[in-house]
């Protein structure tokens, strides 16, 4: 394949080959790293331009980040419920804003102009490890959200409406990290391999309707995501009208 | 890794997509069919029903990712390479 990468040097396929660092006894994939820091920082820059000076009359940034807002607040709103959807606000959007930068960022921005000594930079969530981490935060955060709102009560969820149940939901509370993590890390790598596959098969043109249904798919996965852990965390603090 | 357990890696790789697009095919298709029918006897559900609809479909499409996520595992970070 020599020639044909040195031919195609954008259409290299890559799986599997990481930056590692080493930080004591710790070995980290650093390509992760350093492309979630620049999705933090562009986040963390959209928000302190939009929010510096606040107007009556929103334009610009702040229009936007209004608009954000509102969208989020109606998704938490929707799955949390009325009564306890303002403290799950900011971890709800936080997943989302986060999830869909990285999803946009891995597709849009030219990675491959950067060269590293190993491993490419991309979408920090085409890893699994990244994935994982969010999912289980998602987990802490219902187990805290019915914790705190129920005290101890919270574990009749498990044993409502049968004790038949108990299994199933113990299980349950495996699966849905599975699920929420891999169903996120596959989409977004998926993605990217078809894309590679194509520009590898053919660079010009043709790679493109496949780039706009990545973008379309990994929208709406974090919307499935942030949607998902909202639910789970609306689950959590729900009460039974007894 | 020996070549009887590369060939089963590929062949089982393979199948994985394979055999995980056919669930969520016939799913898709059916909650396809739902929404148009859903649409055609109430035109102005259509936003509604578009977004339900999505939503739904990145569900099933969710069953044959992890079948891919096998099959790429089973490719790339195969266990039994040994």
């Amino acid at each position: 394949m020599a020639p044909l990468s040195l031919l195609l040097p954008l259409a290299e396929l890559e799986v599997g080959k990481h930056l590692y660092w080493k930080i004591g006894g710790l070995v980290i994939h650093g390509q992760v790293f350093i492309s979630s820091w620049v999705v933090i920082g562009a986040l963390l820059a959209l928000v302190v331009a939009g929010t510096r000076k606040l107007e009556r009359d929103p334009r610009g940034v702040q229009n936007l980040l209004e608009f954000l807002w509102a969208y989020v607040r109606d998704l938490a709103r929707e799955q949390i419920g009325e009564k306890a959807y303002r403290d799950w606000l900011p971890f709800i959007g936080t997943l989302f804003l986060f999830i869909f930068v990285s999803n946009w960022g891995g597709a849009l921005v030219p990675w491959k102009l950067i060269h590293l000594p190993s491993g490419e930079l991309g979408a920090p969530t085409a890893d699994i490890n990244t994935t994982i981490a969010l999912a289980l935060l998602v987990s802490l955060a219902y187990f805290y959200a019915g914790l705190s709102r129920k005290g101890f009560r919270y574990f009749e969820y498990y044993v409502e409406p049968t004790p038949i149940m108990l299994p199933f939901k113990i299980v349950e509370d495996f699966t849905k990290p599975l699920s929420l993590s891999f169903r996120l890390f596959g989409n977004i790598l998926a993605d990217e391999l078809v894309v590679a596959v194509l520009a590898f098969l053919v660079p010009l043109i043709v790679p493109l309707p496949a780039m706009f249904l990545g973008l379309f798919t990994s929208a709406i996965q974090a919307l499935i995501f942030a949607t998902l852990a909202a639910y789970y965390i609306g689950e959590a603090v729900h009460e039974e009208a007894h | 890794m020996d070549s009887i357990t590369s060939a089963a890696s590929v062949v089982a790789a393979g199948l994985a997509v394979g055999l995980g697009a056919i669930g969520p095919g016939i799913g898709q298709g059916t909650a396809a069919g739902g929404a148009v029918e859903g649409i055609a006897r109430q035109p102005e559900a259509e936003g509604k029903i578009r977004g339900t609809l999505l939503l739904s479909l990145a569900f099933m499409e969710a069953l044959t990712i992890y079948g891919l996520v096998v099959a790429l595992v089973l490719l790339f970070a195969n266990p039994f390479a040994g």
